[in-house]
């Protein structure tokens, strides 16, 4: 059976859009570019209207300030820079990310805004300066001291509450971004055929499907 | 303020029925097909997934990555509208007691999300008061539904595999997915100890089965509904053909206010509050079909006070609210330390775990009256919102790449542990049978109404020992699952006396049951065994609320089984001028 064609049979009735999808073959490695139409999508995208209004009015507003939003962008790449696989988190969007959940989730503001604060404090009693303003190296001395929570001083540890919170939401923003995505090497979200591990993964764990498995489990065609 | 004014549909319907979920899309789907006119009304709006489904987005495009909000507790890609709480609509709790209420407002309900877990109750399911003296056997046995469940298999489709189980029983199914890496490794460990892990019985269609349903292409977002309709929503599968037969009219946003009756205690059709108008409205029907959830349902009969019906419609008995029970919930998870660095591949497979464990002891020999099957997850799966989170609890914990190093961190190092970790983690969930007691119930708070000036319900519900003990098995048999595995705990390791063992608040499983239930005595009980209310002829009651009990099974499955069961008995009744 034409590939294409057991790709295009998954698709229903009315189809008015048409998306380029690529599915590698596992056994031929060879990348084949199939078509899947779907429905258009409603024009509400499925969003109920409370959603839709509430979206609004959380994009409204600002909640941090330039100030803040500079000190973030310093920070967020302190935590994920860029390295051979992948750029930084501020190259990933990371700042505007954490500028809208605490707006989305206002928990999050109070922590933050004095995180923020605690951070500049430190910075203003070590080195005269805000910091964001702070040379590298000083930034980094700061964050020696709050990174580690199972070794930080005492004193420290409103720091270290901040910066591990700044950490969760720095990864979560980062390898929720399409760059993130990418370098984390998640290949689902696509049509494609599941066919069980890779003979090569079960060896290396030293697993193999048993007959039964294989006897009652979906087979695909495989001259497809 | 204006005169109250109640809008009158001309329009006579054989069938009213209030809600649009498992049981009553598929009360719709029965009685349109037979040819009678329906009148189906949904609290929420429409709802298709084909247009409307959230499913392949990626995490970048929500702005809040998936998180979850009010509107979606399961996050912002999920396929169901509201959920614990939603606004103007309050429900109560007796102080010292609890229950968390999902409540789903869409055509279709809360089968757009669920985990299309579907399993048949066996013989023992029906008849637990006979083996352990507790709770109440039901009116029915698994001969009386096994019949329904055949049909439920063939039009709905669901994949499992035929083992032999004595109260697992075989069905009618497609073929399952091959189980993923991690699996193989639970199925290895659990078996170790003697806990079976077979292939799952989801409603995903690994084959086509007709010419309006697609077929599964492993994309893993079940949970968001699908648009091809490869797995089953109540709105694509049974509402959708059911409309197409040009005998049903669905009103959306109606919020139903009672049941109304007649002189002789009849029913005569439906009031509802358009919620989009806030006006009254009332639909005439020969028979009104309760399908707007166990809870839900036994509100309305509650707020359906007349002369004839003064402790409520259906409630001579007084057992209307009462026996409300939820599946007990525990979970256990961590990572794997030798599937670290792992190879990339996707993984993605149906929406859910690919094998399971039935339940596999004898509770004769156990503290703790009923058994729970376990659900598994893990693997590779799509980043989203929380990804990574509390990695200063783990990262100082494990080798990466062969060193030790500090908890926490920044820059280069941490960002490969993030890789490094990737894909490791693994974790598992009991879904256990809870008693149904009687103190154990829902009924009107005298002092509460919603933003439609209908009365809410307060909730009186404690666990009790024999499901904390459960809880207590379940997550001892998990850390040692974990343990057989290799894993290191991340969740559930601290569980002890001081959490109940981990066990979730009653209603956070989602599968409320027992508030309307079905029995041969009407003065225990509210329906006879066809789902129909002992007290009014022309009432039913198809959700969750007519069960007796629900084994450790999910429910939907029998949900729809009876749903179908009832529904030809209305057709059959109908015929013989009995209703």
């Amino acid at each position: 059976m034409d590939r294409r064609k057991s790709l295009k049979a998954l698709v229903l009735g009315t189809v008015s859009s048409a998306m380029l999808l690529e599915a590698c073959d596992s056994d031929t490695g060879k990348v084949a570019t199939q078509v899947l139409e779907t429905p258009e999508a409603s024009s509400t995208e499925g969003r109920m209207a409370e959603e839709v209004a509430r979206l609004k009015e959380v994009k409204s507003k600002n909640f941090l300030t330039e100030q803040e939003m500079a000190t973030v962008t310093v920070l967020v790449d302190i935590i994920i820079p860029e390295d051979d696989i992948s750029g930084s988190a501020s190259d990933a969007g990371v700042p505007a990310f954490i500028e809208f959940i605490v707006k989305d989730k206002p928990e999050f503001q109070t922590p933050i805004r004095n995180g923020l604060k605690w951070l500049d404090i430190q910075s203003l009693n070590r080195y005269a300066n805000p910091f964001r303003n702070c040379t590298g190296k000083q930034q980094l001395e700061v964050v020696d001291a709050i990174a580690y929570p199972e070794s930080a001083a005492p004193e420290m540890k409103k720091g270290v509450a901040f910066f591990s919170l700044m950490r969760n939401l720095t990864a979560t923003g980062f390898f929720t971004s399409e760059m993130g995505v990418k370098d984390i090497g998640y290949m689902g979200n696509r049509p494609n055929q599941w066919k069980g591990v890779p003979e090569e993964v079960l060896r290396q764990h030293n697993l193999a499907y048993s007959e039964k498995e294989l006897r009652e489990c979906v087979k695909f065609d495989e001259t497809a | 303020m204006d005169d109250i004014q109640v809008k009158k549909q001309t329009k006579k319907y054989d069938a009213v029925i209030v809600g649009s979920g498992a049981g009553g899309g598929m009360a719709a789907y029965v009685l349109a097909n037979a040819g009678l006119k329906v009148c189906l009304l949904e609290a929420g709006p429409m709802f298709d997934p084909a247009t409307d489904s959230a499913q392949l987005k990626n995490p970048w495009e929500s702005p809040r990555r998936g998180a979850s909000t009010k509107f979606r507790p399961f996050g912002d890609f999920d396929g169901c509208y509201w959920g614990w709480e939603i606004d103007g609509e309050p429900y109560t709790k007796v102080e010292g007691t609890e229950w968390d209420w999902w409540r789903a407002r869409m055509l279709g309900g809360r089968t757009n999300h669920w985990g299309r877990i579907s399993l048949r109750f066996g013989p023992k399911d029906f008849k637990h008061r006979s083996i352990d003296g507790l709770g109440e056997d039901w009116p029915i046995g698994y001969e009386d539904v096994k019949p329904y469940y055949d049909k439920v298999d063939r039009l709905i489709g669901v994949f499992g595999t035929n083992e032999g189980l004595e109260n697992e029983p075989d069905g009618i199914f497609l073929p399952p997915p091959l189980p993923r890496l991690h699996e193989l490794m639970l199925k290895k460990a659990a078996g170790g100890i003697g806990v079976p892990v077979i292939p799952s019985r989801l409603s995903i269609l690994t084959q086509k089965i007709n010419e309006e349903r697609g077929q599964c292409f492993y994309c893993s977002q079940c949970g968001r509904s699908c648009k091809v309709y490869a797995d089953f929503s109540s709105s694509s599968c049974l509402v959708k053909p059911a409309m197409a037969t040009g005998n049903v009219d669905v009103v959306p946003n109606a919020m139903a206010r009672e049941v109304l009756t007649d002189s002789d205690g009849l029913a005569t059709g439906v009031s509802y509050v358009n919620k989009d108008d806030m006006l009254d409205y009332q639909v005439d029907g020969r028979v009104v079909i309760l399908a707007a959830s166990a809870c839900e349902s036994a509100r309305l009969l509650l707020n359906s006070v007349s002369q004839r019906h003064e402790n409520g419609l259906a409630n001579s008995s007084d057992v209307v609210g009462k026996y409300l029970h939820d599946s007990t919930g525990a979970s256990v998870s961590g990572v794997l330390p030798h599937l670290m660095g792992r190879k990339r591949y996707n993984e993605d497979g149906v929406g859910g775990m690919h094998v399971y464990s039935p339940w596999w002891l004898d509770n004769k020999k156990l503290d703790f009256p009923r058994g729970y099957h376990i659900e598994y997850w893990g693997g590779m799966q799509q980043p989203a919102y929380g990804f990574g989170w509390g990695i200063e609890q783990l990262n100082g914990k494990l080798q990466v790449n062969g060193k030790t190093k500090a908890a926490g961190g920044y820059g280069k190092s941490l960002k490969e542990d993030y890789r490094f970790m990737y894909g490791a983690g693994v974790g598992m969930a009991g879904r256990g049978e809870a008693i149904a007691f009687e103190s154990n119930y829902c009924e009107i708070d005298p002092n509460v109404v919603d933003k439609y000036g209908i009365p809410v319900l307060r909730f009186n519900v404690k666990y009790s020992d024999y499901e904390i003990n459960q809880a207590r098995h379940m997550n001892q048999t998990f850390k040692e699952i974990l343990h057989e595995m290799g894993a290191v705990i991340t969740s559930g390791g601290d569980a002890g006396p001081h959490n109940n063992w981990g066990l979730q608040a009653p209603g956070k499983i989602i599968h409320e049951a027992g508030t309307v239930r079905m029995g041969n005595d009407p003065k225990k009980s509210a329906l006879n065994k066809w789902s129909q209310a002992h007290d009014c002829k022309n009432v039913f009651c198809v959700d969750g609320g007519q069960f007796v009990s629900q084994g450790d099974k999910n429910i939907t499955w029998t949900i729809m089984a009876l749903s179908m069961r009832a529904s030809e008995f209305i057709i059959d009744e109908m015929k013989r001028q009995n209703l």
